[in-house]
């Protein structure tokens, strides 16, 4: 019984496992063909990344995701952070459940509403003197700031609520002022987890395709929209290669930060078994 | 947590904020000004209640009401924009509303835009409940797993989701295309070709496939926190370890399951992504729909009046969705 | 025990004592809920004044209003003269040791101690000296490097107190201060929190469910109950004064008999009582109107238990043992009386070997002096 049990839970992660990761395998390994013909291996070969690389296009697109996706993620963290310490420590205000309502509802809702929303938005404000001419850069960041603050705001709320209340009482009653005590206190104590929010959003903003193809500029090209206008037309050896390099990057990010994390955690182990013991 | 040295340079720059902050709150114009704020009311509690609360009306509520406004406009082919007004002076005189339910009629006429309706649901239902299938043995089999092989294997879940959502889609492109992976081994192994890219079936391979963390990882902080002698009390009271878990474990992890099947339903409802690139070209689903209403046909009441009627068939899973969000906020605060 | 008697003064019984904390009428509260119910306390320098009461008494309610966490909804609190009507926390001459500790878990030891020094901005060399000397005071040399996790329970307990005690304040508020121990580990350091007491000569306000926390701690305690004040007194007061059945029943254990009074004299009153089966006789008065229904207390160790029919007719009744529970120094009996009452009675177990031991089902006498009970009226 137990043993079926196990075998069971066993190969439905080796089958849930393999469903996830044999289609970036496979992206990877055809990245390196160099075949023309994108799914008939002809050897190995580098020269897609050299073709990607001359692709000037593609790598102002990808600057430009970049600058709107650090923008984002920072007016997203500030903005964030203040609805997240509205929500957990404020309590009871006048406005709390039309604002955590709309909060928590980009995180659910279809981008494409999102997305057309916010264009007409744009549009209706157009003749207004200080909304931006020509949409662009500034369009896109106010959209992608819309959706992930979201992300942020759940994300530092729930490190406030699992936080002590009392960290910030005694730092007031040890003669802390309360922007002081969340300078001290709060927050170092939220900062790891404003970074997981800063990288989120970051990573969600690189990724849009729908919202920023609804408030782009006719002139305007992300990353994702140029990638989309080129896989519409099939399949090339030169995504594989882009597929490749982004996910060698995220990848080296994120096992750098499970391991340290899990370092981290192994020492705080280690050290407070060592008190449990030394007392 | 952060490591010791970060937060040690953490430390350094906050004190040297710090210095700067009192400099700045010692110095005379700041004092001077913030004494004006403090008269007119403004605290600082306020202001974090009021910063994301502006941002949130400007780029979020009022949005919708534009879109509800225009879903009730006529289309002007001509102009720009490409929609009549509501409120017009006529003549200089008076204020005529006009309020038009065309749009609606003809999403109601047109039997395209319900075909779409029922089968984006049916689809988006189906998905679901397919990651459910999927997610739950795996999200169970994590939070079983021993302690230190956990967070290997839950990185391993969040590993996709940071990359490129875009390529993830495409990547079944090349596995799916009718000279693609899956095809080459078909004919390796001496079977007929089959088509699969441009098919329904492609489609739900690549709803499940992009949603599944977010059906797996609600489930597991949900399972991960169950007491496990509550199992044992079961088993130690009679029952077998299968009905246990069907009368214990799968009551008390409905709040995972709720989180994650809204977390796939709602978003795969109005997908775009992954309708056009690997669903056929007679692929009906409303994402798409309102995609092209607004970039081919320049249609911007209908899209509009599409994205209302949308948010209307979306509004009870988003409410139940909100709903088991303040609940887990609530009780994350009583822990 | 706390200190020497004879030592020990009570400002509170001298006339021209100056209160150094004045609680007037304070009432707090949440919407319609009345957490504390007009309190007026006063507290004297150098005192350890302990809270007691159970949760959602209101004592919590009542240290945070002192700490500035909370503004009563009325009345006024003066420390050492000064209202603090609109005072925040961090300009209040008080500081607070929390139940949780609230260490600052991203600062060392020495850091989290010298927290409430830097905001004073003392100089540097000030603020090491002091924290060095309080750590020392708390026995907490060498640990200064340390974070909060490398620290066992008791360790952080002695930083929190530290921390609370390093910036001299005029009154320390302990909510819980032991609640988080161990039972071997807070009677220990129940002593070494008294002793610093008096060493810093730093009056305390401790917030506790524990009664024998208090009783350790305390010079007065103050028993709140559904945010009243139901009576304030030493702790000998406490037990052996009761002034209300909350109080006789809330402190230790206690065996209750209801029952009127029937003769009321000066110099004592005699109680018919159909829970005890006879009549009862105290040797003091009563201010009670005649016919007036009474609670008499007596405590479980003040009863005797005897196979001999007592040689006066009052404070006496007959019954079967029932229960006995075997402590070590003491064994615990439930006696059911003939009444139906069932009493519990604590005999020390003086003799390792007693031939004549008491056993279940034994028909026995329970009986008490006329001075060892006390009568309630409500």
């Amino acid at each position: 019984m137990n043993q079926n049990r196990s075998m069971f839970l066993l190969s439905s992660l080796v089958l849930g496992f393999a469903f996830l990761y044999i289609p970036i395998l496979s992206m990877i390994v055809f990245s390196f063909n160099e075949s023309k013909l994108v799914t008939v291996w002809g050897g190995f070969s580098v020269k897609w990344y050299g073709e990607l690389l001359g692709n000037r296009q593609m790598l102002d697109a990808a600057w430009l995701s970049v600058r709107i996706a650090a923008v984002t993620a920072t007016g997203a963290v500030v903005i964030g952070t203040m609805a997240g310490l509205a929500l957990a420590r404020f309590g009871q205000f006048r406005s709390r459940t039309v604002f955590s309502g709309m909060v928590t509802a980009p995180l659910v809702m279809p981008e494409v509403i999102t997305g057309l929303s916010l264009l007409l938005l744009f549009v209706a404000f157009a003749p207004l003197p200080f909304v931006p001419d020509s949409r662009g850069f500034s369009t896109i960041t106010i959209a992608h700031m819309t959706l992930t603050l979201s992300y942020v705001t759940v994300i530092v709320q729930s490190r406030l609520s699992t936080m002590d209340d009392s960290l910030e009482e005694a730092a007031l009653d040890l003669g802390a002022r309360p922007a002081k005590v969340f300078m001290l206190i709060t927050l170092p104590i939220i900062a790891p987890a404003m970074v997981s929010g800063w990288l989120l959003a970051f990573t969600l903003s690189l990724d849009d395709l729908v919202i920023a193809s609804f408030t782009a500029g006719p002139s305007t090209n992300t990353l994702p929209m140029m990638i989309f206008s080129t896989v519409r037309r099939g399949i090339t050896p030169e995504i594989n290669a882009l597929a490749t390099i982004m996910v060698a990057i995220v990848t080296l990010f994120v096992v750098i930060a499970g391991i340290t994390m899990s370092r981290q955690e192994k020492r705080r182990q280690r050290e407070m078994r060592a008190v449990a013991i030394g007392t | 947590m952060a490591n010791p040295s970060y937060l040690a340079l953490g430390t350094r720059i906050i004190s040297g904020i710090d210095k700067l902050l009192s400099t700045v709150i010692a110095s005379s114009p700041y004092r001077w000004s913030s004494g004006i704020v403090r008269r007119a009311g403004l605290t600082g509690r306020t202001l974090v209640i009021a910063v994301p609360w502006i941002w949130l009306l400007l780029f979020f509520l009022i949005p919708f009401v534009i879109v509800l406004k225009i879903s009730f406009a006529e289309t002007r082919w001509l102009g720009s924009p490409p929609y009549t007004p509501l409120l017009e002076w006529v003549s200089g005189q008076y204020l005529q509303i006009k309020l038009s339910v065309g749009n609606y009629l003809f999403l109601l006429s047109d039997s395209l835009y319900a075909k779409a309706f029922l089968s984006s649901v049916k689809v988006a239902a189906v998905s679901t409940i397919i990651c459910l299938l999927i997610g739950y043995p795996m999200a169970y089999a994590i939070a079983r797993a021993e302690s230190k092989w956990r967070n290997t294997l839950l990185l391993l879940i969040i590993l996709p989701f940071w990359t490129s959502f875009l390529l993830r889609v495409y990547a079944w492109m090349g596995l799916l295309s009718n000279r693609g992976v899956i095809n080459q081994v078909l004919m390796a192994l001496g079977f007929e070709p089959i088509v699969m890219l441009q098919t329904d079936f492609a489609m739900y391979i690549g709803i499940v496939y992009s949603y599944l963390p977010f059906m797996i990882l609600p489930l597991y902080s949900n399972l991960e926190k169950h007491d496990l002698t509550l199992l044992e009390a079961a088993v130690d009271l009679g029952s077998r370890p299968f009905k246990a878990f069907l009368s214990i474990t799968l009551p008390l992890s409905k709040p995972g399951v709720i989180a994650g099947s809204m977390l796939v339903f709602i978003p795969a409802v109005g997908e775009f992504v992954i309708p056009r690139l690997l669903g056929g070209t007679d692929s009906l689903m409303i994402g798409r729909v309102l995609w092209d209403e607004y970039f081919l046909n320049r249609n911007w009441p209908v899209a509009s009046a599409v994205a209302i009627a949308l948010l209307l068939v979306l509004v009870i899973p988003i409410m139940i969705f909100q709903r088991y969000q303040a609940q887990e906020a609530a009780g994350a605060m009583k822990s | 025990m706390a200190a020497r008697p004879e030592e020990r003064k009570a400002p509170w019984l001298d006339a021209k004592a100056q209160p150094y904390i004045r609680i007037e009428g304070i009432t707090k509260k949440f919407g319609e809920f009345v957490a504390v119910n007009d309190v007026s306390l006063n507290i004297y320098r150098g005192e350890i004044f302990c809270l007691l009461g159970g949760s959602g008494c209101g004592k919590t309610t009542l240290l945070r209003m002192l700490a500035g966490f909370e503004q009563p909804s009325a009345g006024r609190i003066f420390i050492d003269g000064v209202s603090m009507e609109g005072v925040p926390p961090y300009e209040r001459p008080v500081n607070m040791m929390f139940q949780s500790y609230a260490l600052f878990p991203h600062m060392t030891v020495e850091q989290n101690v010298a927290f409430g020094l830097k905001q004073e901005k003392l100089p540097r060399e000030e603020i090491e000296s002091r924290v060095a000397d309080m750590l020392g005071i708390v026995k907490l040399g060498g640990m200064e490097k340390r974070k909060p996790h490398q620290l066992s329970g008791g360790q952080r307990q002695r930083v929190a107190l530290a921390r609370s005690l390093v910036k001299r304040p005029k009154l320390l508020l302990l909510d819980e201060p032991l609640g988080a121990l161990d039972k071997k580990l807070r009677e220990h350091t129940q002593f070494e929190l008294v002793n610093i007491q008096e060493r810093l000569g730093v009056t305390f306000i401790v917030v506790t469910h524990d009664q024998e926390e208090a009783m350790t701690l305390a010079s007065r305690i103050g028993v709140m109950n559904q945010g009243y004040i139901v009576q304030v007194g030493t702790p000998h007061e406490i037990y052996e004064f009761p002034n209300s059945r909350f109080v006789t029943e809330f402190i230790g254990n206690v065996n209750m008999f209801e029952g009127r009074i029937v003769e009321d004299e000066p110099d004592h009153v005699t109680i018919s009582s159909d829970e005890l089966g006879g009549p009862l006789y105290v040797g003091h008065g009563v201010s009670a109107a005649p016919e007036a229904q009474v609670w008499a207390a007596v405590r479980p160790e003040k009863m005797i238990l005897s196979r001999e029919q007592p040689s006066f007719e009052y404070n006496r009744a007959s019954g079967v043992i029932k229960e006995i529970a075997y402590m070590g120094d003491a064994s615990i009996y439930l006696v059911l009386l003939d009444s139906g009452k069932t009493v519990r009675i604590t005999q020390p177990n003086t003799y390792r070997h007693a031939d004549d031991r008491l056993t279940w089902d034994d028909r026995v006498w329970v009986s008490w002096d006329e001075s060892s009970s006390v009568v309630v009226t409500e």
